[in-house]
């Protein structure tokens, strides 16, 4: 029975899931299941609140505050992706009812991937998720870069789940445990097997949330999903791996953290500098979204490196208000149509501010806040991160963070050129959708008004790590 | 009156404003219109709120005044706001400086009112919380922060290399500061507070100091800004629109020295006696060579931009001389600098709202058509370039005279950068107001109008109140200074 329990939100999603399905072959509208997907996807939301904390089968899955906060981080992803869909399938062209229930199935992956304390409930959970998003990605059959966008991020995916299939089985063969806690117990910290089998599980770990050298996809997925697709490219499963990553070096090899900590700081800085530098010579709105958001997993990674308490607390708030900050972004992005026509340029923005001034004022303030300028949320991720870069002594990660973050200004503050200095264009269509409104306007209020209470979020976090200590 | 929180209120006035404005359509001309007019009645109302800090601000205390504490990021990072001689000064400067922008551009400003004005609002906010914060990280977030409505105020009403200009405003001193924010946050682990008040009679140790000093420094010195990292200020004053050059010239620079005051004086003072003959050698050569630079201007607002480096090179002598005179003479070279320049880039303004050009070669004889409008010019000039009986003069003189007790060479070459003001003010003086009226289309060119005239009297009035009786002035800042001095030997010795 508490097993049951404790997998009701999974076992919800995936009956609701299978029902959909079935029901999307009788009646054939999109918006109806995409809105009881949305209705299932806010009562798994509220379930997740009230459930226990507890561990089930033999230890492999497990709930706690960590997964809990995670999971919602990662539905409130999914949702607002669902959201976006809602209002832009017919336009997109995208008949497939099919496309709110792999966003289900690939929620139910990454809660398991969250939620697992085992290699083997890891792999499944990653596998869920990744085939989901494969076939996520190329749902826009017509378009030629969205199936070239599901063949790419197919192939090096299937070569990361090798990777990580490959270091999974080092780690099982030289400690003889597949579990984290026993892992933890049972490894000899100078074998060599062992070394290897960490670097090829965080290898594939960092493909997923595509940090530098593993991004290549990155930028041509996000270029040719579908946005809303791309929108939760960006969430979820970002959040998702970061949380596994966190749970599988933590748990089982928190001990020895000094075998995989350089290849952590190795990523981080990597994926900051790499990104800063990319993104400055793009012109498509997504594609340079998909450079920021491998900048930001690089200070994500920060708090990973960090191995200390205030690390994992800044981690969770870095991810909360990046996550925040995308949705704003995504739901920007969707709104920039005219009739049936999506603009993906950057310079289509120019002059923007002339037709749309509130929707410019709040995009320019998310750019600053993605940017890390004061007073806006985003400062405030990249301040705890800094913090704990600090307090573990790590002067020269985190100066490289900072100069990285001016670069990385640099980029946002072309849009916010763009949209004030240029000149003006003809008016988008998309700014008067309630659905894509009603996911921007909170959202980066929320970013704006975040300096005045912040202690909602910092106590979110606190609450969070509590179960990993 | 005391328990009154005045310092949130004049943080709160322009927000509330802003979200007063926000509801007013700027769909029309007349729209506009009351926009500007609310703008200003805010930004109005904020000075009359700092006139009452002013007056219920207590002369002879020497601690924090008004303090606001309240729980803001944790249990050491708090909201923590106060004021003492120096910085209630400086807030009021800034309170003084807003109205007269948003008067300065009534006409001047064509599209986009409403986010012009505010920009300028939020901007105020920023600049006041500057001055105010008593926590190092609430300073750092009004330090940034306000890069936000500057770099729109450039980038969207600027001249035509704005895009350039801004984008070199905004990295310049976001590189600068970031190591700041490093700085501080190594402080709150070390300290365990960024409470500036502990902080001050927080003892770092000598290496710790060395690093964090060159952290703070790296900040102020691009903002305030030091040669060589000043050719941001030139481009930024040149493309910015009138009011933008004069709240930049008037309190953004201010906003570094201010810091190299309360934190850098303050919290490292091993750091700062050990790199002050680099500081003074810095700021020597910024003084000469800047002046030299400014005679070969073609640009009036290059030329005044210019200047201003010289005249904050007076600024950062006068700091690290660690004396009573030197750190007061600094305090009132900020202020007198702030009213100055301020003035000038107004008087620019003027000019350049009629001709559209700030060339120098482009005008000649203004005196014949203009004689207010040269009145007013002369005023500031003078001032500008120190003259006996204007503001410029007692800053000047009191950072002279602590330099002459540190060391006569510095002095020695510091005076020269008075003559050279001389210099280069008086050429363009000469070149722009005497001379014969022959150039075109300056033949009918207008004379101050009534507005203009309420903007510049007082200022004015401030130049010569404080050229001639700065006791007042030096009352204020002095209790506040003397702690300071005291609180440097008291870490010295």
């Amino acid at each position: 029975m508490s097993m049951f329990i404790t997998l009701l939100p999974e076992i919800i999603i995936f009956l609701g899931g299978c029902f959909l399905l079935i029901l999307g072959l009788f009646i054939k509208k999109i918006k109806i299941i995409n809105n009881a997907s949305i209705i299932l996807i806010i009562a798994v939301l509220i379930l997740i609140l009230f459930q226990p904390i507890q561990s089930i089968l033999e230890n492999s899955f497990i709930v706690d505050e960590f997964s809990q906060v995670f999971k919602i981080m990662i539905l409130l992803g999914s949702l607002s992706c669902l959201i976006m869909f809602n209002s832009s399938n017919e336009d997109l062209h995208i008949n497939i009812y099919e496309f709110p229930i792999l966003i289900l199935f690939a929620s139910i992956g990454m809660m398991i991937m969250v939620s697992s304390n085992d290699l083997l409930s890891m792999f499944v959970g990653l596998e869920l998720q990744s085939l989901s998003l494969y076939v996520l990605a190329s749902l826009n059959r017509n378009s030629l870069l969205s199936s070239e966008a599901g063949i790419k991020y197919f192939i090096l995916g299937a070569l990361s789940s090798g990777l990580l299939l490959f270091g999974i089985s080092y780690i099982y063969g030289f400690t003889g445990n597949t579990n984290f806690n026993l892992i933890a117990v049972n490894y000899n910290s100078q074998s060599l097997g062992l070394l290897i089998g960490i670097v090829f599980v965080c290898a594939g770990l960092a493909f997923k949330v595509s940090a530098v050298p593993f991004h290549m996809w990155t930028p041509d997925v996000y270029q040719g999903a579908p946005t809303p697709v791309t929108g939760f490219f960006a969430l979820a499963p970002k959040i998702a791996a970061m949380g596994l990553l966190v749970r599988f070096l933590f748990n089982s090899f928190g001990e020895i953290y000094f075998d995989w900590q350089q290849i952590i700081i190795f990523i981080s800085i990597a994926s900051m500098v790499f990104a800063a530098f990319a993104a400055i010579a793009q012109s498509n709105i997504k594609r340079l979204m998909a450079y920021s958001s491998i900048g930001h997993v690089g200070y994500a990674l920060i708090g990973v490196a960090c191995v200390s308490t205030e690390g994992l607390r800044s981690l969770v708030i870095y991810l909360l208000i990046y996550l925040v900050m995308n949705i704003a972004v995504f739901s920007f992005i969707l709104s920039m149509k005219r009739k049936d026509e999506y603009f993906e340029n950057i310079s289509d923005l120019s002059g923007l501010y002339k037709n749309h001034p509130f929707a410019s004022v709040m995009i320019t303030l998310t750019m600053f806040s993605l940017a890390g300028i004061p007073p806006l949320a985003g400062f405030f991720g990249k301040f705890y991160i800094f913090m704990a870069a600090i307090e573990s002594n790590m002067f020269i990660l985190s100066i490289i963070g900072v100069l990285a973050s001016v670069v990385g200004a640099f980029y946002y503050l072309r849009i916010v050129k763009i949209i004030y200095f240029d000149e003006p264009q003809e008016k988008f269509d998309g700014f008067s959708i309630k659905s894509l409104n009603f996911l921007f306007y909170p959202s980066s209020v929320l970013i704006t008004v975040f300096c005045f209470y912040p202690s909602p979020v910092i106590n979110i976090a606190d609450f969070t790590i509590r179960s990993l200590l | 009156m005391i328990d009154f929180p005045i310092l949130s209120t004049l943080l709160a006035i322009p927000i509330l404003g802003i979200l007063f404005m926000s509801l007013i359509r700027a769909n029309n001309a007349n729209a506009e219109r009351n926009l500007k007019q609310t703008a200003l009645w805010i930004s109005f109302l904020n000075f009359i709120a700092s006139l009452a800090l002013l007056f219920s601000f207590d002369l002879n205390n020497p601690e924090f005044q008004f303090v606001e504490h309240y729980f803001w990021l944790d249990s050491s990072i708090s909201y923590h706001l106060g004021v003492d001689g120096i910085s209630i000064l400086l807030i009021v400067l800034t309170t003084l400086l807003l109205p007269i922008c948003i008067l300065a551009s009534y006409d001047s400003i064509q599209f986009a009112v409403k986010e012009y004005l505010i920009s300028f609002l939020v901007l105020e906010t920023f600049m006041i919380g500057v001055f105010c914060s008593l926590d190092l990280v609430l300073f750092y977030l009004f330090f940034e922060g306000g890069l936000i409505p500057m770099f729109l105020i450039i980038g969207i009403w600027g001249g035509e290399r704005r895009v350039y200009s801004t984008f070199k405003f905004f990295l310049y001193t976001l590189a600068g500061s970031v190591f700041m924010l490093l700085a501080i946050i190594y402080i709150y682990w070390e300290a365990g507070t960024t409470n500036v008040v502990d902080l001050l009679s927080y003892n770092f140790t000598y290496s710790e100091q060395f690093y964090l000093w060159l952290a703070f420094f790296a900040s102020f010195m691009v903002k305030i800004p030091m040669w060589p990292f000043h050719t941001w200020l030139p481009d930024a004053h040149v493309e910015a629109p009138t009011a933008g050059s004069v709240i930049l010239a008037g309190v953004l620079l201010k906003m570094a020295g201010y810091g190299f005051i309360r934190f850098s004086i303050g919290m490292f003072p091993d750091a700062s006696v050990f790199f002050a003959p680099m500081v003074f050698t810095l700021s020597i050569i910024a003084i000469i060579a800047t002046s030299l630079i400014a005679l070969v201007q073609k640009d009036m607002k290059k030329l005044i931009a210019y200047s201003s480096v010289a005249h904050m090179g007076f600024v950062t002598l006068g700091i690290f001389t660690f004396t009573l005179q030197g750190i007061e003479g600094a305090v009132i070279q900020m202020i007198s600098h702030g009213i100055v320049s301020a003035a000038l880039f107004l008087c620019v303004g003027v000019v350049y709202d009629r001709l559209h050009t700030r060339e120098i070669e482009r005008y000649g004889g203004l005196v014949n058509k203009m004689p207010f409008y040269s009145f007013a010019f002369m005023i500031f000039i003078l001032a500008s370039l120190g003259l006996p009986g204007t503001s410029g003069f007692v800053g000047e003189f009191l950072v002279l005279l602590s330099i002459f007790s540190v060391n006569t060479y510095f002095a020695v070459f510091a005076t020269t950068g008075v003559v050279l003001a001389a210099t280069y003010s008086l050429w363009l003086y000469r070149k722009v107001i005497f001379g014969a009226l022959v150039k075109d289309d300056l033949m009918d060119i207008l004379d101050l109008t009534k507005k203009e005239i309420i903007i510049f009297v007082p200022l004015i009035f401030l130049t010569f109140f404080i050229g001639i009786y700065p006791k007042p002035v030096i009352d204020i800042i002095e209790p506040a200074t003397s702690n300071i001095v005291k609180n440097i030997q008291g870490k010295l010795s």
